[in-house]
């Protein structure tokens, strides 16, 4: 059996600040860490593997740098990486994004991929949902659970907004997993060591042979007009006070809504 | 020339969603800034189902102009096959100018897929959406929350259509209008035999009882609430009002992910907003930052949720909160 894993190497947004002068962004400084929801995607996968034998392989589109992910991914007992970088494909929406992954993907013909339900930086949780359409399979997103793994399906648990759904799906089949659906495990010691050997395969677009229209910001049907920062409004009514005087404004405040 | 905008309904056992009706109601916004620019957009339903005939009047007290009613019986429930494969052809076949969907669990599985299959653009979890109106087209404009709440971008679709947008839930008002009758249009579409993905067990969540999108006033605890719920609860049962939580409590185990306010949380918009001991991080403000009124308590007095409150209360949350109660039902009582 072979799975891939889609991952993307993101900016911990945790940690980011905003410039107040300019409103934009500070990421210098900001470390770089795999998307939450993908690690439990990557545990899932490895689980699978312990369990019942298959081939991982990690794929992920982005800039040099996200080999680094890639070695962490090796450290934790992934069979293959795969990095899809090419200056053409830069600034891609989900649209050209998924066109993209779901290209690198026939390559590999897997029987099961799966993706984070959202990466943090974007938040759009489109990418996955995509790259099953392109490769006209069928998907299951916010997997909550992998309840039983069979040679021909796998059954998993589907969360919802107050609901959850047990569902069986055959493979070939894309699954979206939320990150509390797994801790991804620490690296091992020898395939730590073992990782800065092994190769990661760079994939172009030579190699893929996309069409300009179809790839990067210029096969991107959405665009990005303007950012901005939340705009601070300075109209509170602070009451600092003792307990008594905050008391009486609540209860003012709150008077038009109770009675 | 593509115009109109077409809005998916999304149903369960036979009742609309919420945030459906609350897209048909902002449509008919969009509608009237088109008009301004002497362009005429009709708002359009689009209701797969079975069996929901039922359901069109309310479609068109909320702002519809018309209903595309799809109805077959592998539409029973809102698959991602069945229900991508139907929007699909209603576009491919009728042209939309745009396409809105809620950003519910489903809208979000299915809209990536339909964008994907009539090769257009998609905006995710939108929470403003405007007419362009400084150019002759009829480009929206989309504002949406990115890099976990720190940073919006408005996102275009310049030459693609429709132009697509999952909503958040919750953000729009759903507003009646007088009529709730029009054109019902009925669109037939072939189907696959076979399910790609069969259903064998459907739960409702436990911790489920009551939900917080609903509330009229919700009391919100923070992380350093963590010991103190009972003063949260019995402030929230004085009220009649659900209690929500920041994520940094909910990390705490105390309260389940069903109540959490925020980014990756639920959008909430209820009269007061009574928030205890929360810091006030975007990604928490994000979803809340509409209510009506909203009442803050914290002890430091640069916390950022005092940037939005309407009255800011700088004091230990501990021992202000059994006083409030006590007052309260006095008054009430
Ligand atoms: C991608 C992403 C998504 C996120 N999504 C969400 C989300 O959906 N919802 C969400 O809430 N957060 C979300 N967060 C987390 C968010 O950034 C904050 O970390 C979180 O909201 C903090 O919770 P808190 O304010 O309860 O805790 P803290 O940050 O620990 O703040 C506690 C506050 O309580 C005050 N305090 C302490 N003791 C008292 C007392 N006795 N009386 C009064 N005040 C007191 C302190 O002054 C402080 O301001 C997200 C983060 C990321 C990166
Ligand atoms: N550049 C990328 N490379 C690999 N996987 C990606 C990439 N972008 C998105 N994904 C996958 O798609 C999921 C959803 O991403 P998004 O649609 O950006 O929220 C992520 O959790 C990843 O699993």
């Amino acid at each position: 059996m072979k799975i891939v894993v889609l991952m993307k190497q993101v900016p911990n947004t945790t940690e980011m600040l905003i410039d107040a002068k300019t409103g934009t962004l500070i990421r210098t400084g900001v470390d770089s860490i795999m998307n939450p929801d993908d690690t439990s995607a990557l545990e899932a996968a490895l689980k699978i593997k312990d369990a019942n034998g298959a081939q991982v392989i990690v794929i992920t589109m982005g800039p040099p740098q996200a080999a680094g992910m890639l070695r962490e991914c090796y450290g934790r007992g992934v069979d293959h990486a795969l990095l899809i970088s090419d200056a053409a494909f830069a600034g891609a929406d989900t649209w050209a994004t998924s066109n993209t992954l779901a290209a690198a993907i026939k390559n590999v013909n897997p029987d099961l991929i799966f993706a984070g339900r959202q990466a943090i930086d974007g938040d759009t949780a489109q990418v996955g949902p995509q790259v099953a359409e392109r490769l006209n399979i069928p998907q299951v997103t916010y997997v909550s659970k992998i309840v039983e793994v069979a040679k021909d399906h796998i059954i998993v648990k589907k969360h919802y907004e107050d609901f959850d759904e047990t569902l069986k799906v055959s493979f070939p089949c894309l699954l979206t997993t939320l990150e509390q659906l797994d801790h991804l495990r620490f690296m091992n010691v020898t395939e730590a060591w073992g990782s800065f050997d092994k190769p990661i395969e760079t994939v172009n677009n030579q190699v893929l042979q996309l069409k300009p229209s179809d790839i990067g910001l210029k096969g991107s049907p959405t665009q990005v007009r303007k950012t901005f920062t939340r705009p601070v409004s300075s109209e509170v009514k602070l009451i600092h006070g003792g307990s008594e005087e905050a008391i009486r404004a609540i209860l003012s405040t709150l008077a038009p809504y109770i009675h | 020339m593509t115009k109109d905008i077409f809005v998916y309904i999304e149903t369960r056992q036979n009742i609309v969603a919420e945030v459906s009706l609350q897209l048909l109601s902002e449509a008919r916004k969009l509608k009237g800034q088109y008009a301004e620019k002497g362009m005429n957009h009709d708002v359009v339903a689009v209701l797969p189902g079975y069996q929901i005939e039922n359901l069109t009047p309310i479609l068109f007290r909320y702002g519809a102009d018309k209903v595309i009613l799809c109805e077959h019986e592998k539409l029973k429930e809102a698959t991602t096959q069945h229900t991508t494969k139907v929007l699909a052809d209603v576009i491919r076949h009728c042209q939309p100018d745009s396409v809105l969907i809620g950003a519910t669990v489903i809208g979000r599985d299915i809209a990536p897929r339909v964008a994907a299959r009539v090769d257009t653009g998609l905006t995710a979890d939108a929470t403003i959406i405007e007419v362009d109106m400084t150019s002759d087209t009829s480009l929206l404009l989309v504002t949406r929350p990115a890099f976990g709440g720190n940073l919006f971008g408005t996102i275009v679709c310049p030459n693609h259509r429709p132009q697509m947008a999952t909503i958040r839930p919750n953000v729009f008002e759903k507003i009646e209008k007088e009529a709730n009758q029009g054109e019902i249009i009925r669109f037939e579409t072939e189907l696959d035999a076979t399910d790609w993905v069969e259903i064998l067990k459907r739960e409702v969540q436990q911790a489920k009882a009551n939900d917080i999108a609903k509330a009229r006033i919700i009391v919100s605890a923070g992380r350093s609430m963590v010991k103190h719920m009972d003063l949260i609860r019995s402030l929230a049962d004085t009220l009649h009002a659900e209690v929500g939580a920041s994520r940094g409590l909910v990390e705490t185990g105390v309260l389940g992910k069903d109540v959490q306010v925020g980014q990756t949380g639920k959008t909430v918009r209820p009269l007061v907003y009574i928030a205890c001991g929360i810091s006030g991080a975007v990604q928490h403000t994000a979803g809340m930052d509409k209510a009506e009124c909203i009442i803050a308590i914290n002890s430091d007095p640069n916390a950022a949720i005092f940037q939005i409150a309407h009255v800011g209360i700088v004091g230990d949350a501990v021992t202000i909160l059994p006083k409030l109660t006590e007052e309260l039902n006095k008054i009430l009582n």
